[in-house]
């Protein structure tokens, strides 16, 4: 007897409902599609926070569910906003320089604009020369491509490297902090091309497009929105079936996986790469709405914020990333943001922009040692209230008691 | 009768120290084999050896009809020629049902395209009834593994074992933390398993290994000291002066 994949994991189901619900509720209080109680500022904060539970959800589902701590993961991410910033910014910057030499008398060759373009974009780092890497910045399609393939590449050639010299645990978790510190250290020359520490900025005009801020931001919620919803049906298949049970075995027992005659290298390896592909796409629709990237984005510490989220949210369950990405992200921009009253202790006041990371460095912890299920263990306490798993059994001293199917009607 | 698995010459050394020592060992097919020896003779070394974990200074060590030679193979290629291995902790993933830990097990392409698309058919679903009935599990399938006893979480990973459908089975220390009835089961379980297909047993306990009533080699500072059977080789010189003298 086979159930459908829905059946056997409703909260799927009510994963997805639940977002559709959310975004219906945005579109109805924002700005540009609704009542306007939602400022255009505020929508671009949520549908950022949906960039960051779908990169959580990659990192549940390479850490949660196959035991890689990465610590690298926002590389990947930060590469997939670089990727999309490219095109963004050339175009933006095109439709800029063809607009000042319109006003001359001579039409502009196809070379004179794309100097233009070069000066434009180079002269905050003195040069006017487009690097190689920019050579596909002009094609929409091909960039979007690369927010996948650039990502997907890296995270082969480490993994590959790093798997099968058979790295595991800690140390893997310090290479690919390695490896994203050294991404960041990179960026940051103004030789790598990507304007040094600038950064590419001006990335939530998009080219040709009239509408104003408001309606873009609803644009990039709902893309964000779907982008998650598509994202996390993803991984749920993924989990549900026998791949699921494999990498969950490797987690829980390598070598017995290997005994087995599974590949263990070859699963690490898919999981890894794919995992970057999605923390790509996730930065790609991030950027836009932060309007800005820069070497800053993909520092170490960056990716040791995914792993607190997925962590506090609960690894292991798919939702529980999610609840922790959207959790604490939101409460540390309300820390950040001064909105959060400071406490006067006296002698001293304790200022939450200053003081938040300790709270959370120490939620973290608490989190780890006294709830290791996180937020998402909460959902547990509701369902077992409603249904009792007793494998059959009967739930009290006699046969009178009340029995399980009973129970979880 | 040609043999299943040979092992020739083989030795390898740990930092200076000789684990395994011109070790030749031969089994053929459908045969059960005992194999015991005091601590250190270099028994868990031998399988790390044929299950590819440890790969050996010299020798050779020949697979099958075609004389496939396992060294320089990777533990997964290893174990999908046919060889399965039991370890002396009962290993089983214990954050899965018993029915998931089968499935995982049975015989099946390993890949990951093949694994992401598969799905149980009937037969799949059937064939993990069987074993578990055989196993003595049939009423536990959708308990956790990590809920089982000691004993059933044992005979658990021997079921995945017999899922795999192994033609050579390595054994270690299977009645390890038994009591006296889980002892009986295991035994009929693996004297049945090795109608079929050769079963190597590594046993410290003498009781269990006059049981299982096969062939027994005695391994001794990595080389082997005597084969035979039991009463042969418990009256070997050699073999009382090392082992059952002490």
């Amino acid at each position: 007897m086979q159930r459908s994949f829905i059946t056997r994991n409703p909260s799927v189901l009510i994963f997805l409902a639940l977002l559709a619900l959310f975004t219906l509720g945005v579109t109805v209080l924002s700005e540009a599609f609704g009542i306007g109680l939602i400022s255009t500022s505020y929508v671009k904060v949520l549908g950022k926070t949906l960039c960051l539970a779908l990169v959580a959800v990659a990192m549940d589902l390479v850490w949660g569910y196959c035991g890689i701590l990465s610590l690298g993961h926002f590389a990947f991410f930060g590469l997939g906003g670089y990727m999309i910033g490219m095109w963004l910014m050339y175009e933006r910057t095109r439709d800029i320089v063809v607009g000042a030499l319109a006003e001359a008398p001579i039409p502009p060759t196809e070379q004179e604009i794309v100097d233009g373009i070069g000066t434009q974009i180079f002269g905050v780092v003195g040069s006017n020369e487009f690097p190689l890497i920019w050579s596909f910045a002009d094609s929409l399609t091909l960039q979007l491509a690369l927010v996948v393939v650039v990502p997907g590449t890296l995270a082969l050639i480490f993994g590959w490297l790093a798997f099968r010299s058979r790295v595991n645990d800690v140390y893997l978790s310090i290479l690919t902090q390695a490896m994203t510190l050294a991404l960041a250290l990179y960026l940051f020359q103004n030789d790598s091309g990507l304007r040094g520490n600038n950064g590419l900025s001006g990335l939530q005009n998009l080219p040709g497009v009239e509408q104003p801020q408001s309606h873009v931001s609803m644009w990039f919620l709902w893309a964000s929105a779907l982008a998650l919803g598509l994202g996390y049906l993803l991984s749920a298949w993924i989990v549900a079936g026998k791949f699921g049970s494999v990498i969950r075995g490797i987690r829980d027992n390598e070598a017995r996986v290997r005994f087995l005659g599974y590949s263990v290298e070859t699963y690490k390896l898919t999981v890894f790469t794919l995992t970057a592909c999605i923390a790509g796409i996730a930065g790609a629709l991030y950027y836009p709405q932060a309007g800005i990237i820069n070497p800053a984005e993909v520092a170490p510490i960056t990716s040791i914020y995914l792993a607190a989220w997925v962590a506090i949210g609960g690894r292991g369950r798919l939702y529980g990333a999610v609840l922790g990405a959207v959790f604490v992200s939101l409460v540390s921009s309300w820390f950040t943001g001064g909105k959060a009253p400071d406490i006067p202790l006296g002698i001293y006041t304790v200022q939450w922009v200053d003081w938040w990371l300790v709270l959370l460095g120490l939620s973290f912890v608490a989190v780890t040692l006294f709830a290791p299920k996180g937020l998402g263990g909460l959902v547990d306490l509701w369902v077992e209230r409603r249904s009792p798993n007793r494998h059959g059994a009967d739930l009290g001293p006699d046969l009178g008691s009340l029995r399980e199917k009973e129970a979880s009607q | 009768m040609s043999a299943l698995l040979e092992i020739s010459g083989v030795s390898v050394s740990f930092d200076g120290f000789r684990a395994i020592n011109n070790l030749s060992f031969q089994i053929a097919e459908a045969e059960l084999r005992a194999i015991i020896g005091p601590n250190g003779a270099g028994k868990t070394t031998f399988m790390d050896i044929v299950t590819g974990k440890t790969r050996p200074d010299e020798g050779r060590v020949v697979w099958g009809d075609r004389s496939m030679s396992l060294v320089g193979m990777s533990e997964a290629q290893i174990a999908r020629v046919g060889i399965g291995r039991k370890f002396q902790k009962p290993t089983v993933f214990e954050d899965q049902t018993v029915a998931d830990n089968l499935l995982l097990a049975l015989r099946k392409p390993r890949g990951p395209l093949a694994v992401l698309l598969f799905r149980p058919t009937t037969a799949d679903l059937d064939r993990v009834a069987e074993l578990s009935t055989e196993i003595g599990l049939e009423s536990a399938l959708a308990r956790k593994a990590g809920e089982l006893s000691h004993g059933q979480k044992q005979w658990l990973e021997i079921g995945m074992l017999l899922a795999q459908e192994p033609r050579l089975l390595l054994v270690d220390e299977p009645a390890a933390g038994m009591t006296p009835e889980e002892r009986e089961h295991t035994t009929s379980i693996l004297v049945d398993a090795a109608k079929t297909r050769a079963v190597v047993v590594v046993e410290h306990d003498m009781e269990f290994v006059r049981r299982l009533n096969c062939r027994v080699t005695v391994l001794h500072e990595g080389a082997v000291l005597a084969e035979g059977s039991l009463d042969h080789v418990t009256r070997n010189a050699d073999v009382i002066d090392v082992y059952l003298g002490r």
